[in-house]
Order: structure tokens, then sequence, then C-alpha cells
């Protein structure tokens, strides 16, 4: 949801009260022709570090984020974030970011940037010659069955139809809906080694 | 959390321990800050003296690893001066319930429960059941004076804890104990309120989930669950943790906390017979009754019309575990270490440094065919084939590096710690060719789909059956982009057919109500196409679905409510009911009928949750509602005997544990040491460590050893982070700002270790433990204290662990140092309390 520059009606509106109390503003209103988010975009997220979740403003210009600061209406941080918080808009504006596929090659002791095409198609064989290899449609289990009164055990062979050759980890730093989407993915790969943050 | 943040502010009584808010979750400090304004006290206790301690009004360390012992000395505390809320003790826990006779105690076991087979190193909990009546309900004894009821088990079981002993195990001076206890106990009163608020200084211990039971019989004794300002509060690390598990990203649950099937249940039939509890308490609710409607509404999401009644809902594609199989984290890395594996998916998660023992994960990756890893940045696990002391040439492990969009470059929603579901918009596309995690997930979905569509394969139906309708279809039936809205529609549910509102069945003796005269339109619950109101709607018959019963709700007809932002508060507790949404039906305070007496009248009515008007009138006709909160269901108070419920509705009895039969390590948490301590022997009893942990010791694992008691590794170490960086810094480590802040690792050790070591402030040490080693700058600091434990002078030290070698100069990771040691209940590593060594480099 945009916020459509809410602060900004905010403050001509308490500026009018203000004028007619006698206080100057000039030089707050010359500050605010200045600020950079004059005319930039307003976006409100959440922050992606701690489990607080904290109300943020993400102010963009020309598919840039130019900054991002604590969201005031919102009831838990009130306008307040941590350094963390602070310096989010450094994960755009950042080299280091990897926005190609890359591949590393059996022995290679280098990165190689791939296409995305190529890398999924890879991957996608991959994963279906380990499933296939590895897929256990049933497992020899023991089950307890009661023969009259007694209980005795037996051995049964049951249906099982998981990938045993597979295993992931993550991740709580998904959105929920991805959270879901992942699980049923790997479910329906048969996985049964799924794991992530929570248990560590 | 069973509260939420901003009801810190609540509480009389902040008792802060396991966790470390105003460095790690440093915005939530604020309510803590307002609640002292309003006069609340706040305890810290903490082997380090923390930024949060330095806030409290009181501050006691402890020996990592001996919080049990710390509690439970609380415990005795409160029962010998009979501090504890009686009336909540006895209505709204199973204090009063009749253990079976034979029934002994770590006091007479040699610190052992009944049932334990060290065989397989556990516990069989028939030894620990309860006392029946003909009729199957349990004996009871209101007065809590039979020898053999709870109350009476756990006042023996606590009269151990004398400070004598706790003092000598944890290194807390008595006085210091006599002060926490004395404060924290005065929330016993009826309208007073202490909160808990633990994160992993708790929970990664191999005691873990006792170290949280031995807090929850403290709050139950002092009536302090269900009420504003109260509770037991994980503070959780990530900003989706939540989500993450409440979505089933975990080897033993699906979505909603379904358990994962294991083979020996062989149908739905038999799934639900055994995960439906059973009871034979009128006044009990027994919310997990509703199994059967979540597992088919659950099967309906993921498989739609391929789940039909004639194949039992396709209940035979979910993956099966065999019975007690344990695919745990820790169990992952001991399996590929093994070579069980050929490929792995990193997604999102740095296990070669967020693992416990490190080197393990490292070797363990060199073990794989191949591995994909999704991610902003590089980090230990992408780039494990070149770290420290590898030769890449040697690793065959091909890996693939997928670059995925940040928080605010996609859309979609997380759930907090206060589980409020917060929606996220997208502020600019992703950067560079980066994409969103679903859009990944969902053209790898596709790219397998057509292959095995070509080719065949292993099953191919429990892939190609699965439901996939999120977005906009093209003319060649594929989608372009995905959707998350309609993810979230899914995780909602729908009414699949026309559902009608039909009336409960008549209870024996009930008289049926006359017919609705001919004509009448049915009442519907839903039509068909419709999304799911709320969970009470599902339906176990195939005409719902629903992807989590707990997120029903969260995006109905009304609206995606959780990008609300509602600004209402009209109690005045801080609980903004219109601010996005929180799981259950945006409930804000879980087990809240528990903060009312029997009939319904608030134990404190100055920060009232709910509260029960008898005379709201309804709409069938008849009167009485509750005002507040949304209640814990909508039954009148207790006081009804007809249709009055007990609080703690997702017991099977309503009424909360004291006594856990559930527990896989005994029913009351009993101290033991941890797999690496410094004691020899456990003062306690004489069961050193905790019995039913999961210890690793596979010959030909060199990685896989412990030492204990070992000269070579005196120190006790613990782990934790710092505000600037989080989690193993993959993100903040690549912030120019915060790792300007907080550059490198290092090691906050005592004053008097530093002498005995000839180690000054600033000098580069060496830290090591039984598994490796790390560099580190030595922080001499007044924080650190050495403990007198049994007589004997033993010092702690502290790491972060948020360094990694991909950073260059930052030092490596703390993990490598840790032990693989799992806690008996969840199998979180012991990577708070271990042994290590120091020294001086150069």
């Amino acid at each position: 949801m945009a916020v459509s520059r809410r602060d900004f009606f905010k403050l001509s509106g308490s500026g009018l009260a203000a004028a007619t109390l006698g206080y100057n503003l000039a030089p707050v209103e010359s500050k605010a022709e200045d600020l950079p988010i004059r005319y930039a975009r307003e976006t409100t997220t959440i922050c992606p570090y701690c489990s607080v979740g904290c109300g943020m403003i993400v102010h963009t210009l020309g598919g840039d984020v130019i900054n991002v600061e604590g969201d005031p209406d919102h009831p838990i941080s009130e306008g307040a974030l941590c350094p963390k918080g602070s310096s989010v808009y450094q994960l755009r504006d950042n080299k280091a970011r990897v926005t190609k596929p890359l591949y590393r090659a059996p022995g290679a002791s280098e990165w190689k940037e791939v296409s995305w095409d190529w890398a999924l198609d890879e991957i996608a064989l991959k994963v279906k010659k380990t499933r296939d290899a590895s897929f256990m449609p049933t497992s020899k289990i023991k089950i307890k069955e009661k023969v009259g009164s007694v209980e005795v055990e037996k051995e049964i062979e049951a249906v099982v139809n998981r990938t045993m050759g597979m295993a992931s980890v993550g991740s709580a730093a998904l959105d929920n809906e991805e959270c879901y989407l992942y699980q049923k993915f790997l479910r329906g790969l048969g996985l049964v080694y799924i794991e992530h943050q929570a248990r560590i | 959390m069973t509260n939420h943040f901003i009801d810190f502010k609540n509480s009389d009584v902040i008792l802060i321990m396991g966790s470390n808010p105003a460095e790690n979750h440093p915005v939530s400090f604020r309510w803590i800050m307002k609640a002292k304004e309003a006069g609340a006290k706040v305890i810290c206790v903490d082997p380090r003296f923390t930024r949060s301690a330095s806030k409290a009004d009181l501050y006691a360390s402890l020996r990592s690893g001996t919080d049990i012992a710390f509690l439970g000395g609380m415990i005795n505390y409160i029962l010998q001066n009979k501090l504890y809320f009686e009336q909540y003790v006895r209505d709204y826990t199973n204090s009063a319930y009749l253990v079976n006779a034979d029934f002994k105690m770590p006091g007479d076991l040699a610190g052992l429960f009944s049932g334990y087979d060290a065989k397989k190193r556990s516990y069989s909990a028939k030894a620990w059941s309860f006392q029946k009546n003909a009729d199957e309900s349990i004996k009871k004894d209101p007065t809590l004076q039979d020898p053999n009821c709870v109350f009476q088990l756990l006042k023996k079981h606590y009269g151990r804890y004398t400070l004598d002993l706790v003092s000598k195990t944890t290194g807390t001076p008595k006085e210091k104990l006599l002060e926490v206890y004395k404060l924290y106990a005065s929330t016993g009163k009826p309208d007073k309120a202490g909160t808990e608020l633990y994160a992993m200084g708790w929970t990664q211990h191999t005691v873990g989930t006792q170290n949280i039971r031995a807090m929850v019989i403290v709050q139950l004794l002092l009536g302090n669950m269900g009420i504003a300002g109260g509770g037991i509060n994980a503070l959780r690390g990530e900003s989706n943790v939540q989500g993450s598990t409440d979505h089933g990203l975990l080897f033993h649950i699906l979505p909603g906390y379904l358990p994962v099937p294991s083979a020996d249940l062989k149908d739905t039939t038999a799934y639900i017979e055994k995960y439906t509890p059973k009871t034979k308490d009128p006044q009990s609710a027994n919310w997990w009754a509703n199994r059967n409607k979540y597992l088919i509404s659950y099967l309906k999401a993921i498989y739609g019309a391929k789940a039909t009644k004639e194949n039992d809902f396709a209940y035979s594609l979910l993956p099966k575990l065999d019975p007690g199989m344990n695919g745990s984290w820790l169990m992952i890395f001991d399996n590929m270490i093994k070579g069980k594996f050929k490929g792995f998916f990193a997604w999102g998660q740095n296990p070669a440094c967020s693992g416990a023992n490190s080197n393990k994960v490292r070797n363990s990756l060199a073990k794989l065919d191949w591995m994909v890893t999704a991610n902003l940045f590089d980090n230990e696990t992408a780039s494990f084939w070149k770290g420290p002391d590898t030769d890449p040439s040697k690793i065959k492990t091909e890996v693939f590096f997928l670059p995925v969009a940040a928080s605010f470059e996609k859309e979609g929603s997380i759930t907090n710690s206060g589980r409020w579901a917060q929606w996220r918009t997208a502020a600019v596309k992703p950067l560079g060719q980066s994409k969103p995690d679903a859009e990944i997930i969902h053209e790898l979905y596709q790219k397998i789909k057509a292959l095995y569509a070509k080719e065949g394969g292993a099953l191919p139906e429990q892939l190609t059956s699965l439901t996939w309708n999120y977005g906009f279809k093209r003319a060649d039936g594929t989608i372009k982009t995905i959707d998350t809205h309609a993810i979230a529609k899914e995780i909602n549910g729908y009414f699949l057919e026309d559902v009608e509102d039909k009336p409960k069945p008549l209870k024996p003796g009930e008289k049926a109500p006359p017919p609705p005269p001919p004509g009448t339109p049915k009442k519907m619950l839903g039509k068909k196409g419709e999304l799911a109101g709320s969970f009470g709607q599902l339906q176990a018959n195939g005409s719902t679905s629903s992807g989590n019963w707990l997120y029903t709700q969260s995006y109905n007809e009304k609206g995606n409510m959780m990008s609300r932002r509602g600004r209402k508060d009209p109690t005045g507790l801080g609980m903004f009911p219109e601010w996005t949404w929180c799981w259950p039906v945006n409930r804000r305070i879980l087990y809240n009928r528990a903060s009312v007496n029997l009939d319904g009248k608030p134990y404190n009515l100055k920060k009232a949750v709910v509260y029960w008007n008898p005379n709201a009138p309804l709409p069938n006709g008849k009167t009485g509602a509750w005002v507040g909160d949304v209640p814990d269901g909508p039954w009148p108070p207790m006081a009804n005997e007809k249709e009055g419920k007990k609080p703690f509705i997702m017991k099977p009895d309503g009424v909360a544990s004291i006594f856990g039969s559930g527990l896989k390590d005994g029913p009351f948490p009993e101290h033991y040491e941890p797999v690496e301590s410094p004691v020899a022997d456990n003062f306690f009893s004489k069961q050193q460590s905790n019995p039913a942990s999961k210890i690793f010791k596979d010959a030909g694992i060199k990685e896989d050893v412990l030492a204990t008691n070992d000269p070579r590794f005196p120190l006790v170490a613990t782990t934790y982070r710092v505000t600037e960086h989080w989690q193993t810094g993959v993100m903040t480590r690549n912030t120019p700002w915060l790792l300007e802040l907080q550059p490198r690792q290092f090691c906050e050790i005592s004053i008097e270790l530093a002498k005995e070591k000839n180690i000054s402030n600033g000098d580069l040490v060496e830290i090591s433990s039984a598994r490796g080693k790390i560099e580190a700058v030595a922080m001499v600091t007044v924080r650190m204290k050495p403990f007198q434990i049994g007589g004997k002078t033993v010092h702690q030290i502290g790491l972060p662990w948020c360094f990694g070698w991909t950073t260059p100069g930052v030092g490596d990771a703390a993990n490598l140092l840790t032990p693989t040691a799992g806690d008996a209940n969840t199998m979180i590593p012991e990577t708070k309390a271990f042994m290590v060594g120091i020294a001086r480099k150069g």
C-alpha cells in the first residue's frame, strides 16, 4: 500500500494552524522542499531482519530505492528502527549483490555466470535424475497388530513414496506464500528431509 | 509468543532470561521501557552482563546450561512460601490429576524418571500415565493433597532444588537467587502480571525444551498465562521464522502443525485416528478433534480435483516417514557426511556458518554431487569449495547459485513473533536478473514437470497432481508470472462446493428444535468458489480446501486481512485488532479465557483481555458473549457446567500441563549438565547429561567428538549475536554501514581470565574446542565474571557467531567450535554451552 505523501499534507495542515498562531515555519518548509524524497513514491514494508516486525517506508524514484525509514503509523515500532533496519537500502545499493545465476563445475576454482534458462534446465535434470534413482515407493516397517487379545509385531511393506537422495534447508527468509509454495514443491518431489532455521 | 511485543508494556515484572532483546530485538525494548516507566521491574538473568542487563532493575548471572537448576529453585521457593495463585492452579492446570502410584522421580531413581530404556536412550511415557476412573476419565484430587497428585509430586521433585544446591550448580550467589525469586513470585497475585522473554539462550541446549517447560510451570503457578502482560514469549530470530514454521518447512510437520504421516498410517482414517486426541471431559473443547477437517482441507488444497473421496484424497501421494524416523537438521548432515545424499538445496540459508559443528557441515557438502543455493550474496555455504584449507580441484560438487530478490523487491506476507502476519508490497523490481524466490520455485517446478511429462519416471503423479493456479495463464496454459495473492488465497482456503450451515448434532437427551416452516431457504456457510471465512467453516468431506488452517481468515471475502492498517485500540492494551492480522482468527493473546475466573470476570479489571457479558444479545435470540480480544472459542465461562469450556483448548483435557506426559525426557524438568561441561559429576544426581538427548558417536566420523572435563578445554563458552549483524551475517556483513560498526570476530573474557592467560584487551587470541579453532580479538571486560561452581573457579567466555570467511578480515564462524548434540524433544543443537580453551596468538 503506497502512503501518498501523507506526511506532507500533515505538515502543511499543521503549518496553517501554526501560522495563525504566529510561528515562523519558513525554515522547516524550505528544508522540506529540498528533501530528495519529495517526489518519491512511498511503499510500506516490514523489516526483513529480526522477528519484531517493524514497519518501514521505502522511498523510490525512477526504479531506485533512495531512502528507507521507519513507518510512524506502525503500532509496534512507531517510526523507530534499529541500525539493521535503518541500513536496509544498502541491500539494494550494493555491488556485492549477486545479480546473475552462477555455476561452479566439479573441480573448478571459480564461479561462472550462466543464464537462468541454462541453470534451471540443468537443475531440473539433476533433480529428476536423483529423484528417479532414489525414490522409495515402499519401505519395510514393523507394526503391532492385535491377534485375538495379544499384540504381535510383524513386518510389512508399507507405501512411503519418498525420495531419499535429496535434502533441503531453508528458509525463514522467505515470505509465507513462498514457504508454503516451497514445502508443496518439495513434498511434490517426495522429499522428507526438509528443515530450516527453526531447528537451529 | 503467547502474547505480542506491545503487550510487554502491560507487565508488572519482566524476566529476560535466555534472550537479550536490547541487543537482538532492539525496537521491542521500547515496550519494556514503557513498562518500566509505568512502574514495572525488569530482571535479567544471563551468563554475561548484556545490554538488556544494563537496563534491568535486577541482574543475576548464571553459568550457561544451568537454567533448569535456577528455575527449579524458583518453583521450590514459590511452593514453599505458598506464593502461587491457588485458584488458577486448581482450575486451569493438571495439578489435581493423580499419577499412577508406581511413578518414580529422579530423587528416587538416580536422576531418571520411571520408564527409561538405557539401550534406546528413551523413555516409555506409559510409566507416566494418570490414574483412571472406571469410565476412563482421569482421577483427580481437587484438594491437591493426595501424595500422587501432580501438585504434591511437583513439590517433592523441586524440594531437592535447595538454594545451596542451585547456587553450587549455577554459580549464582544465594542472595541473588532469593532476590530474583522474591521479585518474580510477586506476580502470583491475581491482578499482577509477569512475563518471560526467551530466545536461543534457552532453546540451544540438550535440555532446551525443558528450560522452557520449567518457566511454563512457574507461569502456571503464578497464573501468568493468558493474561495481558504475561505469557511465555519466544523472541524468534528471523523476520519470518514463525511463518516458515507455521507453513511446515520441517521434516515432522505439514502446514498448520499437522504431523507428517508415517508409513504405519496407511490411510487418512488411520492418520486421523492417531492424531485426534480423545477426552472424557465434557468441559474440554479439545480443539484437535478438528484434525480431520484440517488434513482433508490441506490435501484438497495441494491436490485439488485429484484428491477425491474414492482415492482417499490422494493421501498415498504424500511422502511418508518410517515410524520413528528422524529427518531433522543434525540427521541431514550426519547422513550427508556418510554420502547418503546426491543433491541438496540450501535455499536462503547458510548452514556452513549457522550449523553446529560447522566443519562437519562443510565436509558434508563436499560429499554431494550437486547443490542449489538461493541467496542475495555469496556466503560460506555457496562457496564452501574454495573455503579455508580447501583445494577446489578435489571437490566434485556442482554448485548452482540462484540470485534472489530482496524483501522489498517482491510481494507477500511475513509473520512476526507475536503471530502478526503483515503484508509487504513490492517497492521496486528485483535488482539485475535476481528473482523472487516464489518465481524461481515456480519456474523450476514447470521445468521438472515438463521433464516428467516427456520422459515419465518415478511416480510422476506425486508432482504432476499438485494444484498450481497461481496467476494469469497464457494460451499454452503456462503461467508467466506467479501471483502471490493467489498463493495467499490457497493458504486461506476455499469453499469447493456450496456448504450448508447445518445445526450441531444433538447431545443425548437434547430436544430437536422445531423444523423450519416449508420454503425457508437453507442457511449457507459458503458458496462454491468463495474464500473460507475462518477455520471454523472447514469441512472433512472434501467440500473445502485450506493450505494451512491456522491462516484461514487471513485472506477471505473481506479482502487481504494481512494488509490492514487500522489503528484502533479499543482495550487500550495495545492489541490493535485492525492492524494486519494475527493467527489464530486474529486472537492477540492466546489462552485469554484463563485471564478470567469461572464466572468470566477478569482477575485484573484494569487490564481485562476478555470478559463475559451475560446480557449481550445474540442473533439466535440467546444472550451472553465475550467482549475484548477474540476469545479462545465462543463458549460461556466454566461456571456454566453444560456449555462452558476450559481455557487451554489445544490440550485434550482443556487444562495446562504442569505434569507433561508428552515430553521425551521426563514429565518435569530436571537439571542435567550440558554434554560438554566443567562439572565432572552433576550435583543433582548420578545422571550427568540428559539421558534422552541425541549424541552422535558413530565411529569414523572424526568431526563428532566431545570433550568434557578435558584440561585442554577448561572454559565454558556460549555464542550470541550483536545488534549490527543478523544470523550468520550474510546480509549485514555485506552492508557497509553495519560492517563498519561491527567489523570482526571478538571474544569477551573476564579480567580474571585475562590475567590468568596473560591476555590484554585487543590481543589476537585463538579459541579452540575438540572440533575446531577460530581467531578473535580479545575483549577484556567486567561484563564477564568467573563463577564459583562447587568450590571451583569456572570461567566463561562469549563469542558472536555472525562472522565468516567470505568477508575478508572478519574471522571465521564460531560454530566451528560447537558440538553435534541434540535436544531430546526438538533436536535443536547444543550451541549455547560447550567447552573451549583460549591462548594468546604470537
